[in-house]
């Protein structure tokens, strides 16, 4: 406990997320609505870091686990009437499920095909959303009759405090001995197997903990938007952003990929009048991040101390 | 007679896809990389002939070579810009070069992507056919332009082939895809031979995506999708077979074709999906793929 108090993250957190939560009483509501987009991507890119960062797996769609979240608490919404919460709750079932019926064959499979097994998924899961448009509502997508609140003040601060809560649950995950486990499992599977962990296992429960995340924030962000639309949760593209975001913010930190989750969104807004050339510099951004310091923004900061 | 339709088609579409997957089947056999820029230097060689042919009126021959010229130096960029920093960086570990490859290219293809669609627009361009004319095949109206672009397709497809097993240079590429440590002890610069390489990939891509647009029309959008079905050839054939990859272009060409003409336009992805996740689960070696 004292070396928790001591340690300047936790004091640098705490600031952090202090300035956040005032932020609201100063800045426009347009700008409010950017942050809380970027607060529900954080959760994404976290969720991806844990997979990736700690268990070595590429898992290229993300959105998959996302999309099954957000379509069934939409279509729940939407048709059947249920409530915010239980929606919720139906999504991160789903996206679990979805999540445990593609991880536990395909983590038989090691690195490349692993990823590409989890780009298909995407795929088929676009593909399936535009033919059962009637219920889905295809390619353009479907509007949810709730919302979470009309205030932009009141959703920036929902997706703040979901934000810290997946951040604190996903560090302390990180930080636990089943961290350490999946990060050995990750860098080398037969040594960490020959000490006597069950490396599937861990990497199944890596899996199901990144799915309900991700199934969760999915939900709560069609709640926040008010719609679910292919393009906004399920595409290729998101996945790709989600990814960076993580690379950019340093792998194998969690926070840092909160942290570049935020700085892509901010950084997509304020780029926007460059129009169609926003995401090629967004992009060449995060290439150079990947080339020049492959640690990531936060983990070259982090790495730098530990080696002093 | 739709039978037949299906035969024709399907035969001059698998023939373009075999040629996409060649090279990229040549370069992960080789060096170990999988390009996720593919689709975009395949549309960087489209656009550019469409451009030069059309607007810059080099003519439909003189724009077909500028296209694949320019997919040639995309591909060296490609390398030297960002496969090479990565593979050569101390501060990436060894193990997680490849995960950062496959990000680094995946960022690149993008930045083409959009590049391009800054440029050209959207919009799908299609060259003129560079063969003009109708042949009746037993009933079947066929352009005489598809008839040729299969033709040339395996005209390369079998100059390749004569490369890598007649020529020196090209039984150094095949002891490197064997084993590369083995070649540099024998005295050959790796670095040259990934040159040669990614010389031919870019030669091959260039013309792939040349024949593309004078076939069906390519546009900036098209990228991750033919990067998808080169990637998913690549693996149902095995990785790094090129039979095996010819072999696939064939399956995943006439399964996209067939499901085309008898079930739905709009389904046409799906069964090569499907196959694609069936043989990873069942053989994630890949039908040819030696391991």
């Amino acid at each position: 406990m004292r070396r928790l108090l001591r340690s300047r993250p936790l004091w640098i957190a705490l600031v952090v997320i202090g300035v956040a939560s005032v932020l609201p009483v100063w800045l426009s509501a347009y700008v409010l609505g950017v942050l809380t987009a970027g607060y529900y991507f954080g959760v994404f890119s976290m969720a991806w870091d844990l997979l990736f960062g700690f268990a070595g797996e590429v898992n290229f769609g993300p959105t998959f686990l996302i999309g099954l979240g957000a379509y069934t608490a939409a279509i729940l919404n939407s048709r059947f009437g249920l409530a915010i919460p239980l929606c919720v709750i139906a999504g991160v079932t789903v996206a679990l499920i979805g999540g445990l019926l593609l991880a536990l064959p395909a983590l038989r499979l090691r690195g490349p095909y692993f990823g590409l097994v989890t780009l298909v998924a995407v795929l088929l899961l676009q593909n399936a959303v535009v033919i059962f448009a009637g219920v889905t509502g295809g390619e353009i997508g479907m509007t949810v009759p709730d919302v979470l609140s009309l205030s932009a003040a009141t959703n920036y601060w929902y997706g703040l405090i979901f934000l810290v809560i997946c951040a604190i649950i996903l560090f302390g995950l990180s930080r636990s001995s089943m961290g350490l486990i999946l990060q050995a499992s990750g860098q080398d599977p037969i040594e960490a197997q020959a000490l006597g962990f069950n490396v599937t296992k861990h990497k199944l429960m890596a899996f199901s903990i990144s799915a309900v995340f991700s199934g969760m924030a999915g939900a709560m962000l069609v709640f926040y938007m008010g719609a679910a639309s292919v393009g906004t949760l399920i595409d290729i593209s998101i996945g790709v952003q989600i990814i960076i975001a993580a690379v950019l913010g340093g792998r194998r930190s969690i926070l840092g990929a909160a942290l570049g989750a935020v700085f892509l969104i901010a950084a997509g807004e304020v780029l926007r009048p460059l129009g169609q050339l926003n995401t090629f510099v967004v992009s060449a951004l995060a290439l150079a991040v990947i080339l020049f310091f492959p640690d990531g923004l936060l983990g070259h900061t982090l790495r730098r101390r530990e080696a002093k | 007679m739709v039978g037949l339709q299906i035969l024709i088609d399907g035969f001059a579409i698998s023939a373009l896809y075999a040629l996409g997957a060649v090279g990229f089947t040549l370069i992960f056999g080789v060096s170990g990389v999988l390009n996720l820029a593919h689709g975009g230097i395949m549309v960087v060689a489209a656009l550019i002939g469409w451009f030069t042919a059309g607007e810059l009126g080099a003519g439909t021959y003189g724009g077909s070579l500028l296209g694949i010229l320019a997919g040639l130096v995309c591909a060296y960029a490609t390398y030297l810009l960002v496969v090479r920093p990565i593979q050569r960086s101390r501060a990436i570990p060894h193990e997680e070069s490849e995960i950062f490859v496959l990000t680094g290219t995946l960022l690149w293809g993008i930045m083409i992507q959009t590049a391009l669609a800054y440029k050209f627009t959207d919009n799908p361009v299609t060259m003129r056919p560079l063969f003009s004319g109708v042949v009746n095949i037993a009933g079947v109206r066929t352009p005489r332009n598809e008839i040729m672009i299969a033709v040339v397709c395996w005209l390369v497809i079998g100059l390749l082939w004569l490369l890598v097993n007649r020529t020196r240079a090209g039984k150094t590429l095949l002891a490197a895809s064997m084993n590369p440590r083995g070649l540099t002890l024998l005295g050959f610069e790796l670095s040259r031979v990934h040159l040669l390489v990614w010389s031919i990939y870019g030669l091959l891509a260039g013309l792939a995506g040349v024949l593309l647009a004078s076939f069906l029309g390519v546009g900036p959008n098209n990228t991750g999708q033919l990067t998808a079905s080169a990637f998913s050839i690549v693996v149902v054939g095995g990785m790094g077979s090129v039979s095996g990859s010819l072999l696939a272009a064939y399956l995943v060409g006439y399964l996209e074709t067939m499901t085309a003409y008898l079930v739905a336009p709009t389904l046409r992805p799906i069964p090569a999906l499907l196959l694609l996740v069936l043989v990873v689960y069942v053989r994630p070696q890949g039908l040819l793929g030696r391991r």
